[in-house]
């Protein structure tokens, strides 16, 4: 299967071009099931590229396909070439698979609106440029996936446009990923300068055979980094990632879990011996904004009363996670957490918008509660999604943020406690969470009154089609760990560290060596120090929120998200504003003044001489028998010809 | 009394002088064309004058070349002067100014 590498893109570009042709003949359902169906198809396809590559020795493991030669410019040479390797089969499996689950549960959520072809026609776009991103076998192709998500989050976080904040959150979505394209490109450019080409083997090749110098390393490493920064929503860039739960849910899901914030992650695991080669302090600086990162969100994450905002909040804080275990060298953590994460977290994103389509569109967690009793379905798979991300062994969660806590007090002990500081957090906030909108008295009864015009309100369960996705996702986040397991006294030997195994002709050159650390010595006490700490913020979060024996602790501060989001808008209201009125102003006088100035002068030179031209014949006759006259004057008396 | 040399080129300069004045005071493209013409001759009958007196064949051969151009000038500049006056009859070069800058 490996040379029909191509038709896992194609699949969802064929989607794309039928429901772009047809969506508004093939009406409701069904472009959403030849969205699903296209989508199904790479996956399978993925699957069978997956078993031949399983089938195949460890070392021949990476495949190219080039399909045509893309940029034939003397010494740049691009071909739009795709690589199916560990890494790229790995992602592109989770890209597909829960890609395909989200767009089943979209034809559920998506039930009405007047849009209904449209959205399916950006959600196959979608998945067709993250697969180009993730199968890409250069920069330039990863770099056209990487636009590519950039626009269609746009497209999509704004799909209903008409709400102002809306727009305004696909705007700030765009801009703030342009700062990070722009770290990717330099990068790209560096990187071509430097080695001559921009395909990842031969960058790879040169940052492990140390052709290319350790600064240079450096720079494309945190230039990379800055693209990461700003498409994995990283601490300073992270703030269109809260905002872009403005879309339809099935987006936040598509976005938070399958695609687009892992983009960054995959970039820097597939750059690995690019962060190997670099100076010491590069990784370092990569893992601190992670752990600043996964700190950061995860109290803001704790005041949040809207669903879907504790749920950004947590990504961004769980991404910080995995940017963490990259500085730390531990790349296959990082891919372990991005993949349990991506089950649990379209597990979470799919269920909260269960909840919000059963309450009718209320996202407000004070007005919910007690939902368990009427979407049992939906409450039970949310519930172990929240046990997976809280890390409650043996859901899946658990053992990749182990793996990443692991890797983390290797490196440093102080970002180790930051880890454990988030990871309390983490199970605090997601219980909360799970208690105010499943648990405690139903606080929705008195805001049905409200809602008087339109009968009795009563939340309802979801269609089949959207539990199903959600069943899925939950078997899925309970068992998703076993792809990785540590090598722990009781776990049989064929079943510890698969992805590790499989994953390694890849990550080989960056992955940190821990074996003979202490911390690698005490893993199963820090193991058992992670249960601890995820109970302990289990426990609290009862004691305030069922159990009311502790004051709930939210002050607005961090419900603001420290205000950031507003000093950034003051900043670049205020300042910032004036900066760019400047720059204007520069452009408008002094560069439009030089150009429009150039132009003048030629306008008004040429205004005079043409008068020159009368159009009379005798004129000119004239003027060319003065100019014999004068030339023989010339020649007779002062050159002295005669 | 045999015609010398000075002849051919008092003989020349009159020529020219005809030609260059009825440039100059015509208004029909047509006679301004053998104007032209005329200015032409008469320097070619310079050029042959010279190329006798000093035994040079250098003079003859600049004659040709400018026979040559003369004709392809009056091949373009008659077909150019025909099609005007067929679109406006009695056009003077006067009335012919669209080119004015």
């Amino acid at each position: 299967m490996l040379d029909v590498l191509w038709l896992i893109p194609a699949f969802p570009l064929l989607g794309f071009v039928l429901i772009l042709l047809f969506g508004r003949r093939l009406g409701e359902p069904r472009s959403g099931y030849l969205a699903a169906a296209a989508v199904l198809g790479s996956f399978v396809v993925t699957v069978g590229v997956f078993f031949d590559l399983l089938s195949m020795d460890d070392h021949h493991r990476s495949h190219v396909v080039t399909l045509f030669e893309w940029v034939p410019v003397s010494s740049l040479q691009i071909d739009m070439a795709l690589l199916a390797d560990p890494l790229s089969i790995t992602m592109a499996l989770f890209v597909t698979g829960i890609g395909f689950l989200i767009h089943l549960f979209a034809v559920g959520y998506m039930h009405g609106d007047p849009k209904f072809s449209k959205f399916f026609l950006y959600l196959n776009l979608f998945v067709l440029s993250m697969l180009m991103l993730v199968l890409g076998e250069n920069l330039l192709v990863t770099f056209l996936g990487w636009e590519g998500v950039g626009a269609c989050s746009y497209f999509l976080i704004s799909f209903w446009h008409t709400r102002d904040s809306a727009a305004t959150a696909g705007k700030k979505a765009f801009v703030t990923n342009r700062i990070g394209d722009w770290g990717v490109m330099l990068a790209m450019f560096l990187g071509f300068q430097a080695v001559g080409s921009v395909s990842y083997s031969a960058l790879n090749s040169a940052a492990e055979s140390g052709v290319i110098a350790s600064s240079t390393a450096t720079g494309i490493t945190l230039l990379l980094f800055v693209g990461a920064m700003g498409k994995s929503a990283q601490f300073p860039l992270y703030l269109w990632l809260p905002d872009a739960m403005e879309g339809p849910t099935p987006v936040s899901a598509l976005i938070h879990a399958a695609t687009m914030v892992t983009a960054g992650v995959f970039l820097m695991t597939r750059m690995n011996p690019m962060l190997a080669a670099a100076a010491e302090w590069a990784p370092q600086i990569i893992a601190w904004v992670g752990a600043v990162t996964a700190l950061f969100a995860a109290t803001i994450a704790i005041a949040q009363t809207d669903i879907k905002k504790v749920l950004a909040y947590s990504t961004v804080s769980q991404l910080g996670y995995m940017f963490l275990a990259i500085g730390s060298g531990a790349f296959v953590a990082a891919i372990f957490h991005m993949v349990t994460h991506a089950f649990f977290k379209a597990l979470m994103f799919l269920g909260s918008g269960s909840v919000i389509h059963g309450m009718h569109h209320e996202q407000d967690m004070r007005r919910m509660g007690a939902l368990r009793t009427v979407m049992p379905i939906t409450a039970g798979t949310f519930i172990i999604g929240w046990l997976a991300i809280a890390g409650v062994p043996p859901f899946a969660g658990f053992w990749s943020k182990d793996e990443i806590l692991l890797f983390t007090l290797a490196n440093s002990p102080v970002l180790y406690a930051i880890g454990l500081v988030t990871a309390i957090l983490t199970a605090y906030y997601m219980t909360r969470q799970v208690i105010m909108v499943f648990f405690g008295e139903a606080r929705w009864e008195s805001h049905a009154e409200e809602e008087g015009a339109h009968g009795e309100f009563k939340p309802h369960e979801s269609p089949a089609i959207m539990v199903f996705p959600l069943v899925v996702l939950a078997m899925l986040s309970v068992v998703g760990g076993i792809i990785q397991l540590p090598s722990f006294g009781i776990i049989p030997k064929g079943l510890r560290h698969r992805l590790e195994d499989w994953l390694h002709p890849v990550v080989a050159p960056g992955e940190a060596v821990i074996s003979g650390t202490a911390a690698y010595d005490a893993k199963v006490w820090l193991a058992g120090l992670a249960i601890l700490c995820a109970l302990a913020g289990v426990v609290l979060a009862v004691l305030v929120y069922a159990k009311r024996r502790i004051k709930p602790l939210e002050p607005q501060l961090l419900a603001e998200g420290w205000r950031y989001d507003a000093a950034v808008s003051a900043f670049m209201g205020g300042p910032g504003r004036r900066v760019f009125a400047a720059v204007a102003w520069f452009d408008a006088t002094v560069v439009d003044g030089a150009v429009n100035g150039a132009a003048g002068l030629v306008r008004g030179t040429s205004g005079v001489v043409r008068r020159v031209q009368t159009g009379n014949m005798r004129n000119y006759a004239g003027i060319v028998g003065v100019g014999v006259v004068l030339m023989l004057t010339w020649f007779v008396i002062v050159r002295g010809v005669l | 009394m045999t015609p010398t040399t000075t002849w051919y080129l008092v003989l020349a300069a009159v020529l020219f002088g005809i030609g260059a004045v009825g440039l100059m005071v015509r208004r029909n493209p047509l006679v301004m064309f053998m104007c032209i013409e005329l200015m032409l001759n008469a320097v070619n009958l310079s050029f042959v004058a010279f190329a006798r007196a000093f035994t040079d064949i250098d003079g003859q051969t600049a004659v040709f070349f400018v026979m040559v151009v003369a004709a392809a000038e009056v091949v373009v500049g008659l077909g150019i002067i025909v099609s005007i006056l067929r679109n406006r009859p009695g056009a003077t070069v006067d009335d012919l100014s669209e080119l004015r800058g």
